[in-house]
């Protein structure tokens, strides 16, 4: 097998912050990435965005860098760099040559130890977020279609339906104080896991690793709430009006099984998905593009982000379309539901789970090609699962999964389970 | 939250490392057709790029939206195969093909499981040898582009861009990229299959595979697969593109718009120009990472925008500066200003010797990134070969980025940049920017239209 599968070596510093180091010296670059366990759904009430404005903040200065030093030294070192926010975590991330494995580490230690909170950087912060909500919601058609617009219908806890990018008051009335408490609460090392790929020697990464994070002081982990809901009661529909949309549009959620704790209950929902919607000789494009011609695109997966194995419960699995003008959405539902209970009741072609197996594979190895993406893979899977070498299992995995397993899980798509979310095109209805 | 140590010490760089570029095989094939094939073996797929001269020779608005709606049905059919078929032959090896359209060429791309190639390639050969666009699948895909394209006319981004290009290129063909709705409605199969017949040919055309396969092997089977391929292409050669006429700023009209669409055109040179490695670090500097001058000024000094970004960009007739900023409606003028500001600053007073060694660095570092992965070298080596290029340009163009002297980046910033060469439009609510960005230059105000015009 290629690089992409080589042994990983995993450690924890006193402190608590673990470590996952997967070598391959068959391009001179590495990845690096810091996840910390908190997301969107950590936010408290009244400060909804907080945790991606924070992430914001955490590119702002540290103990050793003044405002900006931070992107000049990875930058300047040949490499890039960037951050996101999740429901489930917060990841840090950078890509470079391999001579510049070192400089990685010491800023990435550096901001662990205690970024710059300052007035001046929260207010720019803030302003530099309100335009990046206006370019990806609220000047352009769909925005925010369906990642913020189904949590409210799906969830009722605060924590799970809340609006992950944030109201612009909340954003406006965070306080440097509130960033102090959310980086002392959420940001202790033992809270967080690093990550290396790419071209070094383990024994020496290590040492550097030790270096530069050995001194970072301990703090305790939060204790992370459970954020379980159960179950919808009975079907839930919601319409809303886009100004700026042209075409009707939909999206339909069920909830599904908890991603980390009944994990072979899961995956057969993934494979659903793309059974559903992958490619033209999917189920769902084959009757509502192909031959119904009552959508205009469908699309289906599991994880409201489309993150299907970076979830933690609950979650879903989305089907969503957009419909040509005039397009009646009942119809489509219904439709949807036809073919759901096609799967259920009559199970799949000859070579179908195969071919949708091979493509998801395809998919997933293609993702661990780049030593960054397998760093960020390697550390979350270490947060939320204590297992980094889950992505260079998962096609064997997925491959595992069967037939009468997808079928089970399409039988539960049923319409007094799901959520509904409608998009009104241009201004008018609800 | 600090720790009692006191100042720390940035670690200093190991040693650069070496640019490799991977060896390649080449073959041209008796049809005309170039195979190259990069060993790449980190994972075990492959990546298939299939790039055919898709150019024109004058300004065609039909010709785009059948080259759109041809990309949207090339797989809908063969004499064998339905578009289920052709969908499921490929899934079954891990595998997909899309096919694109732009003002220079025809891309087909897509991926697979190594052990798939054989057959990845037997259905591209048979889409490129017998897509019969069946009349029902072009009636299907045909409502889904006008559905596409009618979504677009509410998109800021494709708005502005629509309007730049035709401020940038008049009568030019890459005035208009993207097809008209009235173009596309009354398009049938018989316009995509002489288009096919036409144009889909292998001569002058590039199969790029890259992956974790023998290169000897895969050659032998693209010859065998696609060397019954034929036909000669009608080859049209894109004109040079006229050069920037400064004018007024075309201020184009979107009411209750939240945000203002702020593009900035300049000109530029091409690959192997002599100037052009100074100018990509000059490039850099101004506004081509986020490390550069204009960043750190309109966003994170004065919070205007989120993703401000100056990209050099290529085509095969051609090269641009363009600046993209998204800024608050009512800090528009403020933030053009801004932006004449790091431009003239630039253009005027050479940059310092460690923002040129920055910027240097940044783009050593990406050529060495580009290369670590299937995809990346096959879109390069996919792009390059349809300048004429091979991969090992990389290295000499390695050469040039680290030679360059901050003379040569001064002067090319004084030559490229100049804000007085400028070509500006701005997408934005134009009742309430107008007054202010008036205030700056002259205004030509323009209500959004698709793209082919009146």
């Amino acid at each position: 097998m290629g690089p992409a599968t080589a042994v990983l070596e995993r450690f924890t510093l006193p402190n608590g912050l673990r470590v996952v180091l997967a070598p391959d010296r068959s391009a001179p670059v590495v990845g690096v990435a810091v996840v910390y366990d908190v997301g969107m759904r950590s936010e408290p009430k009244g400060r909804t965005g907080f945790a991606h404005l924070f992430e914001h903040l955490m590119f702002q200065g540290s103990e050793n860098l003044e405002k900006l030093a931070h992107f000049r030294h990875v930058q300047g070192s040949g490499g890039t760099l960037n951050g996101s926010t999740h429901l489930d975590y917060t990841d840090y991330y950078e890509m470079l040559p391999s001579n510049a494995l070192e400089r990685a580490l010491f800023l990435e230690a550096d901001r662990m130890r205690g970024p710059r909170l300052t007035e001046e950087n929260l207010r720019n912060q803030v302003d530099v977020v309100k335009e990046e909500i206006r370019i990806n919601v609220l000047n352009r058609p769909y925005g925010g279609f369906p990642w913020l617009k189904l949590p409210p219908i799906l969830f009722d806890t605060f924590a799970n339906a809340h609006d992950g990018y944030g109201s612009f008051e909340d954003l406006e009335s965070a306080t440097v104080s509130d960033a102090e408490e959310f980086f002392a609460r959420y940001y202790a090392a033992s809270n967080a896991v690093l990550s290396v790929a790419g071209d070094f020697e383990v024994d020496r990464a290590a040492k550097l690793v030790e270096r530069h994070f050995g001194d970072v002081a301990a703090r305790p982990a939060p204790t992370r709430p459970d954020f379980a809901e159960p179950d919808l009661p009975g079907e839930r529909r919601h319409s809303y009006a886009d100004r700026l949309a042209p075409l009707p549009a939909f999206a339909a959620a069920w909830r599904v099984p908890d991603p980390i704790s009944e994990f072979a209950a899961y995956l057969p929902y993934v494979v659903l998905a793309e059974v559903l919607t992958d490619g033209d000789a999917s189920r769902l494009v084959r009757r509502l593009v192909l031959t119904d011609r009552s959508v205009t695109s469908v699309g289906g997966y599991v994880s409201l982000m489309g993150d299907a194995f970076d979830v933690r419960d609950p979650t879903a699995l989305l089907l969503q379309a957009h419909l040509p003008p005039g397009g009646v959405v009942d119809q489509v539902l219904t439709a949807m539901t036809e073919e759901c209970d096609r799967v259920a009741q009559d199970g799949l072609e000859d070579g179908e789970l195969a071919r949708t197996v091979a493509r998801m594979s395809t998919h997933l190895l293609r993702d661990t090609d780049t030593v960054l993406n397998r760093a960020l893979q390697h550390a979350v899977h270490e947060q939320q699962r204590g297992r980094p070498t889950l992505p260079h299992e998962l096609p064997g995995l997925l491959a595992e999964v069967t037939e009468d397993q997808v079928r089970a899980a399409a039988a539960t798509l049923a319409p007094s389970r799901r959520a509904v979310v409608e998009v009104v095109p241009g201004g008018g209805g609800a | 939250m600090t720790t009692m140590v006191g100042p720390r010490e940035l670690p200093e760089l190991e040693a650069n490392r070496e640019l490799v570029v991977p060896p390649s095989v080449e073959r041209t094939l008796g049809n005309g057709l170039t195979v190259i094939v990069i060993e790449r073996r980190s994972v075990p797929l492959v990546e298939v790029r299939l790039r055919v001269p898709f150019g024109r020779a004058r300004l065609d608005p039909p010709f785009v939206a059948r080259a759109a709606l041809l990309s949207q049905t090339v797989f809908s059919g063969t004499a064998s195969m339905s578009t289920v078929d052709i969908a499921a032959a490929l899934q079954s090896v891990g595998g997909a093909l899309f096919a694109t359209a732009d003002a220079d060429r025809l891309l087909i791309s897509g991926n697979g499981l190594a052990s798939g190639l054989g057959r990845i390639l037997e259905v591209l050969s048979d889409v490129l040898q017998g897509a019969t666009y069946p009349a029902e699948e072009v009636a299907t895909e045909r409502a889904r582009l006008l559905d596409r394209l009618q979504v677009a006319q509410s998109q800021p981004a494709h708005l502005v861009r629509v309007a730049l290009l035709r401020r940038m290129y008049g009568e030019h063909p890459y005035a208009v990229q993207t097809p008209a709705m009235r173009d596309v409605s009354g398009l049938d199969r018989t316009d995509l299959a002489e288009m096919h017949a036409a144009r889909l040919r292998p001569q002058g055309a590039a199969l790029v595979l890259v992956g974790d396969i023998d290169a000897e092997a895969a050659l032998d089977r693209a010859e065998s697969v696609l060397g019954s391929w034929q036909g000669q292409a009608a080859a049209e050669e894109v004109p040079p593109v006229p050069p920037l006429s400064v004018g007024p700023i075309v201020l184009v009209d979107r009411p209750t718009s939240v945000q203002s669409s702020v593009r900035l055109a300049l000109p530029a040179v091409g690959r192997t120009h002599p100037d052009h490695a100074a100018l990509q670090l000059a490039n850099l500097v101004f506004g081509g990472y986020f490390s550069s001058r204009w960043v750190g000024n309109i966003r994170e000094d004065k919070g205007y925008t989120y993703s401000p970004h100056s990209v050099v960009e290529h085509s095969l007739a051609g090269s641009s500066v363009i600046l993209s900023a998204d800024v608050a409606t009512a800090v528009t003028a403020a933030a053009l200003l801004e932006t004449w500001y790091e431009l003239g600053r630039i253009a005027t007073t050479a940059p310092a010797e460690d923002e040129v060694q920055q910027a240097r660095q940044y783009a050593l570092g990406s050529l060495l990134l580009g290369m670590s992965t299937q995809a990346g070298l096959a879109g390069l080596a996919s792009t390059y070969v349809g300048y004429g290029l091979r991969l090992d340009f990389l290295a000499e163009h390695a050469a040039r980025l680290a030679s360059a002297t901050r003379d040569e980046v001064a002067a090319a910033a004084a030559t490229y940049l100049a804000p007085a060469k400028a070509a500006t439009v701005i997408l934005g609510d134009a009742g309430l920017i107008e007054p202010s960005v008036a205030a700056l230059s002259t205004v030509e105000r323009q209500p959004t239209t698709e793209n082919s015009g009146a």
